[in-house]
């Protein structure tokens, strides 16, 4: 039931995902940050099955910590992505694999540009200009379609994700409650209240 | 084989082959990608494609590269196309009771040396190889693919005509099938340069 989209804009990527936790009929939270930062320029954000969810993405968190540490610098997009594709496949064919959805926003300082990945459970990846999981990509993926620019400012980006969030508020039986919101730019990461 | 989307088709020409695949990347009926592509270049004059599941597809992609390294650095010269034919037939097969779920198609040209064959090869999951003089089909569109390729090949064409009956034949395959299109990639493999075009379709 969870909600998660992002898009990229002029030097950024923004990732919004649902706060809400839900089991069965009940909510039983609504304040749960499900969008980790992993390093000083990469954001993730994760929903599926609610134990997998939290101990993939500590794993995810810590090891690329750890590459930080070993390395003396942070992982590029690119390079994060494909580390965590191998993960999720590799986990696919394992006794007990994670149901993990990942969408993954950075900036890549090397190249001055921003890269948003879209994954699913079963280790597939892509490069997106936008993005959305959840029961919300259905109205959320035709509206990108129509309103994304990819040179637009972090303002008209966040105006066409409030335009994103409004539609899913809208049109999904199910209300999603607050979104969490995070930007990441050649500033770093940040919150943002809608 | 039918939840990610996607077909293939490689042909045989005059002294070249072509292969071809459409651009989308769906989970069931919905859309997420347009621009995944499922060939891939294997030396520069043999490319491999891939249909069915795409997070195999893209882990494949990777155990190929390393196999067929693994087997430059070895044997010292670059891999035949029917060894490299033999070499998927077995990575395949290695998986048999829980296999990947992807058919493959080989498309290149044999050492120029020994008078650069065309040479085109198809699998089914399992590995079973199947070496054909025409053309081959994977894919979810496979079933058009093998009506129209029926009609439209023919023997001995010249690359730009191979160009020519290879697109077509896979935008007119592609347009009947929900789950493959969305714009196409087309190699043409030829004994000097290998001419890579990309295509737009009915992108609905």
């Amino acid at each position: 039931m969870e909600c998660q989209f992002g898009l990229s804009g002029n030097g950024y990527v923004l990732l919004a995902a649902s706060t809400t936790a839900v089991r069965s009929i009940v909510k039983m939270k609504h304040d749960q940050d499900n969008i980790k930062v992993l390093g000083p320029q990469l954001i993730m954000s994760y929903s599926g099955e609610p134990g997998d969810t939290i101990q993939f993405a500590e794993y995810i968190e810590r090891n690329i910590r750890l590459y930080q540490i070993r390395n003396f610098h942070a992982l590029r997009p690119s390079s994060a992505a494909s580390w965590l594709r191998r993960q999720l496949a590799d986990s696919l064919r394992s006794r007990n694999p994670y149901a993990v959805n990942i969408l993954l926003g950075g900036y890549d300082n090397a190249t001055s540009k921003p890269h948003l990945y879209w994954m699913d459970y079963l280790g597939t990846l892509t490069n997106q200009p936008y993005a959305a999981q959840g029961y919300g990509s259905y109205f959320v993926l035709s509206l990108l379609d129509r309103y994304h620019n990819p040179e637009a400012s972090l303002e008209e980006g966040l105006e066409t994700l409030r335009r994103c969030i409004d539609e899913v508020e809208k049109r999904l039986v199910v209300s999603q409650g607050k979104y969490i919101v995070k930007v990441v730019d050649k500033d770093g990461v940040r919150v943002i209240e809608l | 084989m039918q939840y990610n989307g996607g077909s293939i088709v490689a042909m045989v020409g005059k002294n070249c082959v072509a292969i071809a695949s459409d651009l989308r990347l769906g989970n069931q009926a919905l859309t997420i990608a347009t621009d995944f592509e499922k060939v891939f270049p294997i030396t520069d004059r043999i490319y491999l494609g891939m249909a069915g599941l795409a997070t195999d597809v893209l882990t494949l992609r990777e155990r190929f590269r390393f196999r067929v390294n693994m087997y430059s650095i070895k044997e010292e010269r670059e891999i035949e196309p029917k060894t490299l034919a033999q070499l998927v037939s077995s990575t395949l097969y290695e998986r048999r009771f829980g296999p990947y779920f992807i058919e493959p198609i080989i498309a290149g040209l044999t050492d120029s040396s020994k008078g650069s064959q065309p040479f085109i090869a198809s699998a089914d999951l399992i590995g079973c190889l199947n070496f054909a003089k025409d053309f081959v089909v994977v894919g979810t569109a496979e079933d058009k693919l093998l009506g129209v390729a029926e009609g439209l090949w023919e023997p001995d064409l010249e690359p730009e005509d191979l160009f020519e009956t290879i697109s077509q034949t896979l935008l007119n395959a592609v347009d009947r099938d929900a789950f493959s299109g969305w714009g196409a990639v087309v190699h043409v493999i030829t004994p000097d340069k290998v001419i890579t075009r990309t295509l737009k379709g009915r992108m609905d």
